[in-house]
């Protein structure tokens, strides 16, 4: 999956388990930036987006529209989508003016991806 | 220094122009309107270089206190009454993320119905909202505490907020003498702002105000912000002292007046402390054991030097200027019993309510206040624990 932007430095929360009150930083701060890359939101999905390749023209509307940034670009192109982010809203799917995205069940996409 | 006539508010807005923090977002709301509007002019006047943000409510001047002091800057706010309570659920969030913005309370009763005058309503219903309390009797102690709650606020071993009340009115709209000090002792005794955690340090970059819940650390972050007031309770002494040696009025947790050899003690809060000590001076002078203890720091309460102090009492009279519905009595009265609790001696406690919505107190008052303590101490104990001063009957 996509990091989008490298960190500094990475915090060492090997042991995080074990923390009492006085191992943490002041104010519950977390003493580096962009990590919620590190919290997986796509386990909260109950549908899934699927893009047809075929009807796509990359026009972006759906990356700007995505409220969780799960929209992959690489070189201009719509990518694919991040499903370990994807919390599955639909919006991408309503704002497609070339109905590209279809909504899932994600039940039924998991069994799919098993076949 | 120079001795000025001021009221309690003009005196606390000198006190922040003096400090000349980076920041205040303030919304003014009566009996504050004074300190808001004061230290507005002395933006316009270009006295300070603080950033003066005018919000559009109190909810808003504690969100913007709360993004200006995380972003790395020393800032302020004052409010009273609705203003506190619109800042509620912001309260507990600058204390929460440990952020060291200071706040004079100029207190007053909460509707309703719809009352301007002074009460402790405001500031002892947000007691436990996570911030430092300091009540003073006067615009001297409002002026005083205003300045020490800096150094308080932002000691490394607290970092946490810090409200200074005075009374509204009272205090706040009435001229007396106060001693200022010169602004260059006011800044050297401040000294600079060393920012925690700075959001605009892209050296070091840090989330502020994550999501922290079930199978997280919430728990134990509420345990480290008590202990950090834990640690207040030293630090507010050590820089009372240090107020005290260098300006010669020294500040601790409370002040008593003739409490060593009292039968009676008298517990009060706020100005209405001044009257009980000239009542006690009266009675002293007739011969009867009486003292009053003034509460200066109510959070952290300091429940054991004040269990010491008053463990020689028959009995004690705690004076409140709130009421708590259906608890056993007021906030302070609680406060002082579950600490008499934890002690040896088990002195009788009552409680009197009194000054709410902005009702006198007079000597008179008081003074019947200690004949009844009197008939307590001599063996008759009183039928009931909560009394109220100077209220029609019936
Ligand atoms: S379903 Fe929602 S979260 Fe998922 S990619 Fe589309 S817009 Fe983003
Ligand atoms: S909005 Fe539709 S067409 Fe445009 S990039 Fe996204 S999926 Fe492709």
């Amino acid at each position: 999956m996509s990091k989008t932007k490298p960190r500094k430095e990475k915090w060492n929360i090997s042991d995080i388990q074990k923390w009492g009150p006085g191992r943490h930083e002041m104010g519950a701060t977390i003493p580096e930036s962009g990590n919620a890359d590190d919290y997986e939101t796509g386990g909260w999905r109950s549908e899934r987006p699927l893009r047809d390749r075929e009807k796509c023209n990359d026009c972006m509307i759906c990356f700007f529209a995505c409220p969780d940034s799960s929209i992959r670009v690489e070189n201009d192109k719509m990518v694919d989508i991040d499903l370990e982010h994807c919390k599955g809203c639909g919006i991408c799917a309503q704002v497609c003016p070339r109905d590209a995205i279809e909504m899932l069940n994600e039940i039924k996409a998991c069994k799919l991806e098993e076949k | 220094m120079a001795r000025k006539a001021i009221t309690g508010n003009g005196a606390i807005a000198l006190a922040l122009k003096q400090v000349e923090p980076d920041v205040m977002a303030a919304y003014p709301i009566t009996p504050q309107t004074e300190i808001a509007q004061n230290y507005a002019q002395y933006v316009a006047n270009g006295d300070v270089v603080t950033e003066y943000i005018a919000v559009e409510s109190e909810h808003s001047a504690m969100s913007a206190a709360i993004g200006s002091a995380a972003a790395g800057a020393r800032t302020i706010t004052a409010t009273s009454s609705q203003g506190f309570a619109l800042m509620w659920e912001m309260l507990f969030i600058a204390a929460s993320l440990r952020l060291p913005i200071t706040m004079p309370v100029i207190t007053r009763a909460l509707s309703g119905p719809i009352n301007i005058h002074c009460d402790h309503s405001d500031s002892m219903g947000g007691r436990d909202c996570g911030w430092i309390q300091l009540y003073g009797e006067d615009a001297q102690e409002g002026y005083d505490n205003a300045i020490q709650a800096f150094r308080i606020a932002e000691h490394m071993d607290v970092r946490l907020p810090v409200m200074t009340m005075i009374d509204g009115f009272i205090i706040s709209g009435a001229i007396g003498p106060v001693e200022t000090l010169d602004d260059e002792q006011v800044k050297e005794f401040v000294g600079d702002y060393v920012a925690v955690n700075s959001l605009l340090n892209v050296e070091k970059p840090v989330t502020v105000g994550a999501f922290d819940s079930l199978g997280g650390w919430y728990f134990e972050h509420k345990i480290a912000q008590n202990r950090a007031m834990e640690n207040a309770m030293d630090v507010i002494e050590e820089v009372g002292r240090e107020f005290g040696e260098l300006f010669g009025r020294e500040y601790a947790h409370f002040k008593t007046h003739e409490v060593e050899d009292a039968d009676i003690v008298l517990v009060a809060i706020g100005s209405a402390a001044g009257n009980v000590k000239t009542v006690v001076t009266k009675l002293r002078a007739e011969g009867r054991k009486v003292g009053v203890l003034k509460v200066r720091t109510f959070r952290p309460f300091p429940t054991e030097q004040i269990r010491e102090a008053l463990s020689g009492a028959k009995v004690i009279g705690v004076m409140d200027r709130s009421d708590s519905f259906g608890a056993q009595g007021g906030p302070l009265f609680t406060e002082v019993s579950a600490a008499m609790y934890g002690g040896e001696s088990h002195p009788q406690i009552y409680n009197f309510i009194y000054g709410l919505g902005g009702r006198d107190i007079f000597p008179d008052d008081i003074e019947g206040a200690v004949e009844m303590l009197e008939k307590a101490a001599a063996g008759d104990t009183l039928a009931q624990q909560r009394h109220y001063l100077n209220v029609r009957e019936g």
